[in-house]
């Protein structure tokens, strides 16, 4: 067991009727760091959070979240863990200020009502204090159920896809938040399927169909998927996209924006398959480091198979 | 730390007393239907009317036809509408309905009276409704003879009937058009109990679970007892509630006599109350959603009206169906209802109706916690 892990899980499985919703899945979150949890819809992302935080008994592994056994000291684990739910969770029927006054009693947060007063100043809900919960914006929603998480002021932040349905300037204000905590050595472990947010996060892991694919420091998720990308601007790029589609050596062509990119895991058998079109007039061809999204496509079609084979575990 | 918190407790039920208190619909059903179900009840399923329209037809204009008409006037049994000059007449009325009775005294009623030949009186009733027209017929002799009172006096006294003494006193102990009454008052008592205490806490814990915040509630170092407690606790208040206001409005209303004591009446609502909630918390285990909790709730509100002795005489019932009565709280419970209110029953006489409702409270919370989900698995 490392010492600066905030949790650390061990062949964590977990089986609903005859799906396996998790599979031996380990990994371990080093302390003060966004730990960026990616994969899509149904790959088990909430079942793995909801087990970290003893919302959900593993069918089999064990682990720590804090130092506490997650299979027995789901107690100790709740009462230091702030968790955001996927779905907003708080009671739409009450305001805000006496959402947040039960979940500090919940929690028996000292001195509540200073530290609920503090917590709506900080998050900006004084203002709105007096709303209902129900009549909030997307962006409000989840401003106050951060500000729920933070009130017992947790050690360990675990969010569940916490930016959907969000505005952009929301999002960009949620994670210049989730920055600012990590600098105060709380630790963030985020789930999440936007890509620009996966950018965000310092280490990144990668689960599908309930198995963990890629478990990197973001900065390395490039390098380690060994993909080779080149990106190509200018006029008749879908017919381009056309033409490479089902090359030998060419793994993905995506459309990004104004850019197209192809990729292919063997450099030289990318750059035969690229070498008709590289002196077509008007477009322009440049090589560069794959992004995040065309390692996730990679590993979700090697994994699946290009045309979604192996999919029946996914839900 | 870990151990029970009260404070936590009482953060739940405040919790749940705002959202009683601003979910208008519910706060409006829990008060509206107690009381629409007394009135409907009470009033309008009335199995004994009074004041059914009557006409006189009478051939013998005298003292004694006055009297009777302005006994039939004085009765609440009948409304006297008017006086008919023919059978015709009569027949036309009581078949369209204008008229339930029709009462008829013959030529030399009171000639032949004097002489002690015991003249007839005709009544004729419109019997469609048996129900209805029982009451009246039956304090048809009463209403006569007190009519008659007021004439035959003075040297006439001697010709008082005197052999008809049991007439007086049927009509004085039995009052039918009150029975009905004091037989509803204890049925709707536990039929609304049933309904509101076992529907509001299945409903109350299932909507945490439909509305995702079950999954928060669960997130946080709350226990399970403290969540259960502090849901539960409103609604026996408001069980209280709708049980005073109930036997307060029959008491104004419908005038129910409350012969019985306090204390075996208040140990038997809290025992019945406690049953449904731990009901509606075992409900609230099996559904998944609102409307199932709802659907569930009927599934057990029903044969609580049917066959709990509130609709169909007990005794009466095929034996099937006795034994699933025995089975529901409601039964017992309408049973010591009647017993304390009506009949003066005591703590020591109400004891056979309290030890089954304690069964089942015990065995419905052991279920109940047994499938209680402590993580959202």
């Amino acid at each position: 067991m490392t010492d600066n892990a905030a949790i650390e899980v061990r062949g964590l499985t977990k089986r609903f009727g005859d799906r396996t919703a998790v599979d031996n899945l380990s990994m371990t979150v080093p302390e003060g760091v966004i730990y960026g949890f990616l994969g899509p819809n149904g790959s088990g992302k909430t079942t793995t959070i909801r087990m970290m935080c003893g919302l959900l008994t593993a069918d089999g592994g064990d682990g720590q979240a804090l130092g506490y056994d997650i299979n027995r000291q789901a107690g100790e684990i709740k009462a230091r863990v702030g968790y955001m739910t996927q779905r907003f969770s708080l009671y739409e029927d009450l305001r805000v200020r006496e959402n947040l006054n039960f979940v500090a009693r919940m929690y028996r947060v000292r001195d509540r009502r200073r530290r609920v007063d503090e917590i709506m100043e900080e998050y900006g809900l004084a203002e709105r204090r007096n709303q209902l919960a129900g009549t909030l914006s997307g962006g409000w929603k989840q401003r106050m159920a951060l500000a729920a998480a933070m009130l017992p002021k947790p050690k360990l932040l675990l969010l569940d896809e916490p930016t959907a349905g969000v505005d952009p300037a929301a999002r960009r204000d949620f994670w210049d938040r989730i920055r600012d905590m990590t600098q105060r050595g709380i630790t963030v472990l985020v789930s999440t399927h936007y890509m620009d947010e996966a950018i965000q996060c310092d280490h990144i892991a990668f689960i599908l169909d309930g198995r963990k694919l890629l478990d990197s420091p973001a900065a390395e998720v490039a390098e380690r998927s060994g993909l080779v990308t080149w990106r190509a601007t200018g006029h008749g790029l879908s017919d381009l996209a056309h033409a490479l589609d089902g090359v030998a050596g060419i793994e993905q062509v995506a459309r990004f924006g104004d850019a197209l990119h192809v990729s292919g895991l063997d450099e030289e058998a990318l750059e035969r398959a690229i070498a008709p079109y590289r002196d077509h007039d008007g477009i322009t061809w440049e090589r560069r480091k794959p992004g995040l999204e065309e390692v996730f496509i990679h590993l979700i079609e090697k994994n699946r198979g290009r045309n979604g084979e192996a999919r029946k575990d996914q839900a | 730390m870990f151990g029970f918190s009260f404070s936590r407790t009482r953060a739940v039920f405040g919790k749940e007393f705002i959202q009683l208190r601003r979910d208008r619909l519910t706060f409006g059903m829990i008060i509206g239907i107690p009381l629409m179900q007394l009135l409907l009840f009470g009033y309008a399923i009335n199995s004994d009317p009074r004041h059914l329209p009557a006409v006189v037809q009478t051939r013998d204009p005298g003292e004694v036809s006055r009297a009777i008409t302005a006994a039939i006037e004085t009765s609440t049994f009948l409304d006297f509408i008017g006086e008919v000059q023919s059978p015709t007449e009569a027949d036309r009325l009581l078949r369209t309905g204008e008229a339930n009775f029709v009462v008829v005294v013959p030529e030399d009623f009171e000639a032949k009276l004097i002489r002690g030949e015991r003249p007839q009186i005709l009544i004729e009733a419109d019997a469609t409704d048996p129900v209805a027209s029982g009451g009246p017929i039956g304090a048809m002799p009463q209403i006569v003879e007190s009519g008659l009172a007021h004439v035959l006096k003075g040297p006439l006294s001697q010709l008082q009937p005197r052999q008809t003494p049991w007439e007086i006193v049927i009509h004085r102990r039995y009052n039918p058009a009150n029975i009905t009454a004091y037989n509803v008052v204890p049925g709707l008592l536990g039929t609304i109990l049933t309904m509101t205490m076992a529907m509001m806490t299945a409903m109350a814990i299932t909507r945490e679970v439909e509305r995702g915040t079950m999954e928060a509630l669960l997130s946080t170092p709350v226990k399970p007892i403290e969540v259960m407690i502090g849901k539960i606790l409103p609604y026996v208040g408001i069980g209280f509630l709708q049980t005073a206001m109930l036997l307060g409005a029959s008491k104004l209303l419908f005038h129910i006599p409350f012969v019985g004591s306090f204390l075996p009446l208040s140990a038997g609502v809290s025992l019945f109350i406690l049953v449904n909630l731990a009901l509606g918390f075992l409900i609230s285990t099996v559904a998944r959603t609102q409307m199932q909790a709802m659907q569930l709730a009927f599934f057990v509100f029903l044969p609580s009206i049917l066959l709990s002795g509130f609709v169909f005489p007990f005794a009466g019932m095929p034996e099937v169906a006795q034994w699933i009565g025995s089975a529901l709280p409601t039964t017992h419970f309408i049973r010591l209802v009647r017993e304390v209110i009506l009949k003066g029953g005591s703590m020591q006489e109400v004891i056979p109706n309290i030890w089954p409702m304690a069964i089942q409270l015990g065995v419905i919370t052991l279920i109940a916690m047994n499938r209680y989900r402590r993580t959202l698995d």
